[in-house]
């Protein structure tokens, strides 16, 4: 089928990659270039600026430091969103309704009204500046996602399956661990994809709740931006990093993608 | 599915309740015993009852901020929701360059936020950027940084590029469910393709739009980072948007009361307008 209309698709991948293109093409310039004249892509190639970044402990701890709370939300929220998911799913209970929808209103929280309480918050029981901190913040609106997607994956699953496990003899841990969790590990992937996502662009909130021991790369950045002047190289080299794992997140789950936005229930 | 009522669930959602309690419930009480008192930073509080309240409703800088982030909002719903679905129709259902053009559409969605924004600076700049130079070699008089007009074009743009491949997400999740069936169906009876759009593909999409538009909403009246690593809020005050404006008074000015009736005047719109469009889009799905 010849179709006109398939440039559409082709069009619009072509400009979301432009800017994605130039950041790319700014990290590989030196300052010189990149002040002194317009050029479409490096003249004086370098990679400089990726030396600079994985030499200087501040940058590179920077990408360890959002990795580790990204990792720790994600787990933390995928693990309590579990037995959760599963409640709703399978029973009724008193305010089961309202809880549900209690959770749904912490998506609709702007994080920058809860900046400021968070920071008192997390400083007065002592985990300002660490992993923990930010973590926790994160599961703010990323249990209410994961436990809103792994509902939907759960509730595809027929109430016959935990009732022929109970039957052969399965306790009901046994049966969730080893018959339960296999058979909705899409479902789980999915909801990790997301919690990390949401975890990983986050900025305001990760910044406000560390200083320097936990401090994520994308503060990093910004205050490089601020403080030694107009490294426009190494700003660049930073965030095309930062695309990465994302990239590689996403390759894993590319075909759960569209499934896990259609389960999604508002 | 037919639930069993069974008290004992309670203890499967402990966790999370507890969780999100202490995430959520202790923070919002910070802000509103913040938004009824006063001091005068020396940690001593006095009760002040509505004052900040009626200081905020009735401040013109309120006004101005909720008046840009209406106008943000609403432009970026009309152009993305619009576009989102055009794209999600015009790609093929299936083949080898699916997954290729999902993982590809679904890139900016994994970029950190302050990331898209330093991004878009740099492709922005009217001397060494793409987009800047490009259109002033076209002949365009374009700076972001200097014009209003040029700052909300770039933003708007920066956001349709950011956000525009989630709606194409969902609108494409929503088309793959619809059985060949159908179409064949329609093909038989001759439909044209306006047609099948609107009695078969629109309807099936209809959900799925749904979340579009209220994630879109939600997340677009919350933004706060790209803008402000954009533009800083200016030229002037031209792109401050609610966030920028509320974080400027609460961690810049560290005025505690005004900015605590802030968030909470800003809360309660969100959750308000995001009920009226989810009655309004259900009571249409009834019909």
């Amino acid at each position: 089928m010849k179709n006109p209309s398939r440039f559409v698709p082709a069009l619009y991948i072509f400009f979301l990659m432009l800017p994605i293109y130039w950041l790319i093409n700014m990290s590989f310039k030196t300052t010189n270039e990149i002040l002194g004249s317009f050029s479409l892509w490096p003249r004086e190639f370098t990679t400089e600026n990726y030396v600079a970044i994985f030499t200087d402990p501040t940058w590179y701890m920077g990408y360890v430091n959002s990795l580790a709370y990204v990792s720790l939300n994600t787990v933390l929220s995928v693990s309590v969103a579990l037995p959760a998911a599963y409640a709703f799913s399978r029973y009724r209970f008193l305010g089961d309704k309202h809880l549900f929808f209690w959770l749904l209103t912490n998506r609709m929280a702007p994080p920058a009204v809860f900046a400021l309480p968070f920071f008192q918050l997390y400083s007065a029981v002592g985990l300002f500046d660490t992993y923990w901190a930010v973590a926790l913040a994160h599961t703010l609106f990323n249990i209410p996602l994961a436990v809103w997607i792994l509902e939907g994956f759960m509730s595809g699953v027929p109430k016959e399956l935990d009732e022929t496990a109970y039957v052969d003899g399965y306790s009901f841990p046994r049966f969730f661990v080893k018959i339960f969790i296999p058979t909705i590990a899409a479902g789980i992937g999915v909801a990790a994809f997301f919690c990390f996502m949401f975890s990983w662009v986050e900025l305001l909130l990760a910044k406000t709740l560390t200083s320097v021991a936990a401090k994520p790369i994308a503060a990093v950045m910004t205050r490089t931006a601020s403080t030694s002047g107009y490294e426009l190289g190494l700003l660049a080299a930073a965030g095309t990093l930062t695309i990465i794992p994302g990239a590689f997140v996403i390759y894993f789950v590319r075909n759960y993608i569209a499934r896990g936005f259609a389960l999604g229930r508002v | 599915m037919n639930k069993t009522e069974n008290q004992k669930a309670w203890l499967f959602v402990l966790p999370v309740v507890l969780l999100v309690a202490f995430n959520a419930v202790i923070p919002l009480m910070t802000v509103v015993n913040y938004s009824v008192q006063e001091t005068f930073g020396d940690n001593t509080f006095f009760w002040a009852g509505v004052i900040w309240f009626q200081d905020v409703l009735n401040s013109d800088r309120f006004h101005a901020s909720l008046g840009r982030q209406m106008i943000f909002t609403f432009s970026i719903l009309a152009i993305e929701i619009p576009l989102g679905v055009l794209i999600a129709l015009t790609l093929p259902r299936k083949g080898p360059w699916v997954p290729v053009c999902l993982v590809l559409m679904a890139l900016p969605l994994l970029i950190p936020y302050n990331v898209v924004g330093a991004m878009w600076n740099i492709f922005a700049l009217p001397d060494i950027g793409l987009l800047g130079y490009g259109l002033n070699a076209l002949g365009f008089d374009y700076n972001f940084t200097r014009q209003p007009g040029d700052a909300w074009f770039t933003l708007i743009l920066m956001d349709v590029w950011h956000w525009t491949s989630l709606v194409v997400l969902l609108a494409y999740a929503g088309l793959v469910s619809i059985p060949d069936a159908y179409y064949q169906a329609a093909k038989i009876d001759g439909a044209k393709s306006f047609a099948i759009f609107r009695y078969i593909q629109l309807p099936k999409m209809k959900r799925v739009l749904t979340i579009a538009v209220l994630l879109r909403f939600m997340d677009s009246f919350m933004i706060y980072t790209e803008p402000f690593v954009l533009t800083g809020g200016g030229p002037g005050n031209s792109t401050t948007l609610l966030s920028v404006d509320l974080v400027k008074i609460a961690l810049g000015q560290f005025d505690l009361g005004p900015a605590a009736a802030m968030s909470l005047i800003y809360f309660l719109i969100i959750l308000l307008l995001s009920w009226v469009f989810y009655t309004l889009m259900m009571r249409n799905e009834a019909n």
